[in-house]
């Protein structure tokens, strides 16, 4: 008996599903918290932007975040993830906005903040159950080309649908957040100007609900992949047919993931629309879908802290790197005393120029070379690490005895 | 020794056919298996074992007649509906989830009798925590049974062969089943080992589970089977005792013909 307790003692301990990880996610819970002040430190107050910049940042973690239950837990490819990332948006945009006064609605709708990113949320996860549930009873194949096309069309009828989304334009003015006015504290006073009337104005408002939010969805990600539900996933990536004759309803448990990566995608794309009072349908584009598996497959798929740090390293590239990178060579250029490099000449525009235009190529060869060197990306989980070493282990054992028998 | 067979069978085929294409696998075969035996299914190659166990299982679903379990009829059931109803099986060339630990293998086959929602699973509340807690225990008391428990925090990829097997038996076992069907589990063992995964199903059988075994070498069956019925290119030859089975001329000529 006491065998047996020792042994579940011992389970508890060293379950290979628990995060190795807690170190990444100390550092990343104190670099959460230093951030603001270093940043506002270092560019001497005016840091505003570099935060603002930090909470968009947040929104693509939560996408990360979410479509690592598609991709890394359940194994299902998703293409079109943007697509939930914009029927979030547009839901805020039309519960928390006068445009629905300018539909055939006619009447504005003013939903709190709060209970938006509810409705947000479930939008999309309902949109996800409906185009999942037809699909996943299908081979993995198809999920893959259905999304990619669910991820073409939704921005498409944002766009072509004039009359209730006002097309290319866009909608703007959405609601600014307010906290809830039962939530007093310092804020709530003009002192600090974080927050007037309740009002978030500030880009530090928006960071500290983007981190708070963050850690609630790590928290409630963890807990499922440590579950019965975290389990299914695990099987049923691996062996469909054997999880189905254990008793696990596969085609359940694949709709389940993909409707709670879609609703994670809609919860980041509220945030997103609230934040940036305005939605329009280029932001939702096959490029946003893709960007957020890079995220996701570069971090290290299947493991939450690699996912965080995949995106905010992507983000990082994308948004500050790559942006800057012509300037760089430009300077570069002139501190190694060949200035004449800069200077356009026929057909070469100078090498900010050049360095403009490959910038994305420069991307793909940086994203190549991560995968080449760590194909089980960044911080990968346990089991991704150990299925890519698959090829150097040997199998042949196994094989062997079942030739002999057959 | 074993829990006396009583009259009502707990599984019926009836009739059941199976055709991929041109070719029947299963051709209108019909026996009944009764509760608390060990039963067993022999036959050469290709002689449609594995296909009826498929079509039993809701993985292929047969093409023609009936499969009744415990009174109701089944045909046509989704493989998780059939392992919920308590019929588990393993498989004949070894399906784990490789990356996954001994235990958490044994752990999923609890999943269709476990009631955690999504609800709990996101906030793991207290009733989520104690049913964790209760599936881990009762995972490494199977893992005990079969006899692997020093594996229990080991990839099933990373055990050795015969514990692999041993693995998938405890994993079905966790589904909690009435009744288990085996796909040729002492395949690829030594006699030795042989001798003690039949010791295992006798253990099995006498916890009250019927036990049904495709074999394929026919000695190793003699020993733990009461009743046996043998199929050949799909149609069923013969059935009965070891004995009988052992004399019937068109068994000895359908192994004969096969074992050049
Ligand atoms: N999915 C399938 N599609 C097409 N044909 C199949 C399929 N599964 C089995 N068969 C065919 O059905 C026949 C019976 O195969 P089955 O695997 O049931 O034989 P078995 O009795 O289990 O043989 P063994 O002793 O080799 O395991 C074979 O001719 C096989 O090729
Ligand atoms: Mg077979």
């Amino acid at each position: 008996m006491s065998r047996l307790m020792a042994s579940i003692r011992s389970t508890w301990e060293h379950d290979p599903r628990k995060d190795p990880n807690e170190l990444v996610y100390v550092l990343l819970g104190i670099g959460a918290l230093v951030f603001p002040l270093a940043v506002q430190v270092a560019t001497r107050g005016s840091g505003s932007f570099l935060i603002s910049q930090a909470a968009d940042a947040g929104v693509y973690v939560l996408l990360a975040i979410g479509l690592n239950v598609v991709v890394g837990f359940a194994g299902l490819l998703d293409l079109g993830y943007a697509a939930f990332f914009a029927i979030g948006a547009y839901t805020y945009a039309f519960v928390a906005s006068d445009h629905t006064e300018f539909t055939p609605i006619h009447q504005a709708i003013h939903i709190p903040f709060w209970i938006a990113l509810l409705v947000g949320m479930f939008a999309a996860a309902g949109a996800g159950a409906v185009l999942g549930a037809p699909t996943l009873r299908l081979r993995g194949d198809y999920l893959a080309i259905v999304t990619l096309g669910f991820g073409e069309i939704v921005p498409r009828l944002f766009r072509n649908l004039g009359d209730w989304t006002s097309g290319v334009n866009g909608i703007s003015a959405l609601d600014t957040p307010t906290l809830p006015v039962w939530l007093n504290g310092p804020w709530s006073g003009d002192s600090l100007q974080l927050v007037q009337n309740f009002k978030i104005i500030d880009p530090l408002a928006y960071y500290v609900i983007m981190v708070i939010l963050v850690a609630i969805c790590i928290v409630l990600v963890s807990n499922l992949r440590r579950s019965r539900l975290g389990r299914a996933w695990m099987a049923v990536r691996e062996d469909e047919v054997a999880a189905a004759a254990m008793g696990v309803n596969t085609v359940g448990v694949k709709l389940l993931a993909f409707s709670i990566g879609a609703a994670f995608s809609g919860f980041a794309g509220t945030f997103y629309g609230a934040k940036l009072s305005l939605v329009s349908p280029e932001n939702f584009g096959f490029t946003v879908s893709i960007t957020i598996l890079i995220m996701v497959v570069l971090g290290g798929m299947g493991n939450i802290p690699g996912v965080i740090v995949g995106s905010l390293l992507i983000y990082y590239v994308i948004f500050n790197v790559l942006p800057g990178l012509p300037n760089m060579a430009a300077d570069f250029a002139n501190s190694i005393g060949a200035p004449g490099l800069n200077t356009p000449s026929g057909e070469y525009p100078g090498l900010s120029g050049e360095v403009q235009r490959l910038k994305f190529l420069i991307f793909g060869l940086i994203l190549v070379l991560t995968m080449l060197l760590r194909p089980q990306g960044l911080i990968p989980s346990r089991q991704r690490a150990e299925e890519l070493q698959k090829g150097v282990h040997e199998d042949t054992v196994i094989e062997d005895l079942n030739a002999e028998t057959t | 020794m074993t829990v006396e067979a009583t009259a009502a069978p707990i599984l019926r085929i009836d009739h059941v056919m199976k055709r991929f294409g041109g070719l029947v696998a299963v051709d209108d075969v019909t026996f009944d298996v009764k509760r608390g035996e060990i039963f067993a299914l022999i036959g050469p190659n290709g002689a449609g074992k594995t296909t009826l166990f498929n079509g039993i299982t809701g993985i292929f679903p047969p093409t023609g007649g009936r499969i009744i379990f415990d009174g109701r009829e089944i045909t046509g059931a989704k493989p998780h509906q059939v392992a919920s109803f308590g019929i588990a099986r393993t498989f004949q060339n070894i399906r784990l989830f490789e990356y996954m630990s001994s235990l958490d293998n044994v752990r999923l086959g609890q999943h269709c009798r476990m009631h955690a929602k999504l609800w709990d699973s996101l906030f793991k509340t207290p009733a989520e925590h104690r049913e964790e807690q209760r599936v881990t225990e009762r995972a490494i008391e199977l893992l005990q049974f079969v006899g692997i428990e020093r594996h229990t925090h080991t990839y099933a990829r990373n055990l050795p062969y015969g514990s692999q097997r041993r693995l998938e038996i405890a994993r079905a076992l966790a589904t909690n089943p009435s009744l288990l069907l085996l796909d040729e589990p002492a395949a690829g063992f030594t006699p030795q080992e042989k001798v003690e995964l039949m010791g295992l199903v006798h253990k099995i059988v006498d916890q009250g589970i019927t036990v049904f075994l495709i074999e394929h070498d026919m000695k190793v069956v003699m020993g733990v089977s009461r009743r046996i019925v043998v199929l050949d290119h799909g149609e069923k030859i013969a059935e009965g005792t070891p004995d009988e089975v052992r004399r019937d001329k068109r068994v000895i000529e359908a192994y004969l013909g096969t074992q050049h």
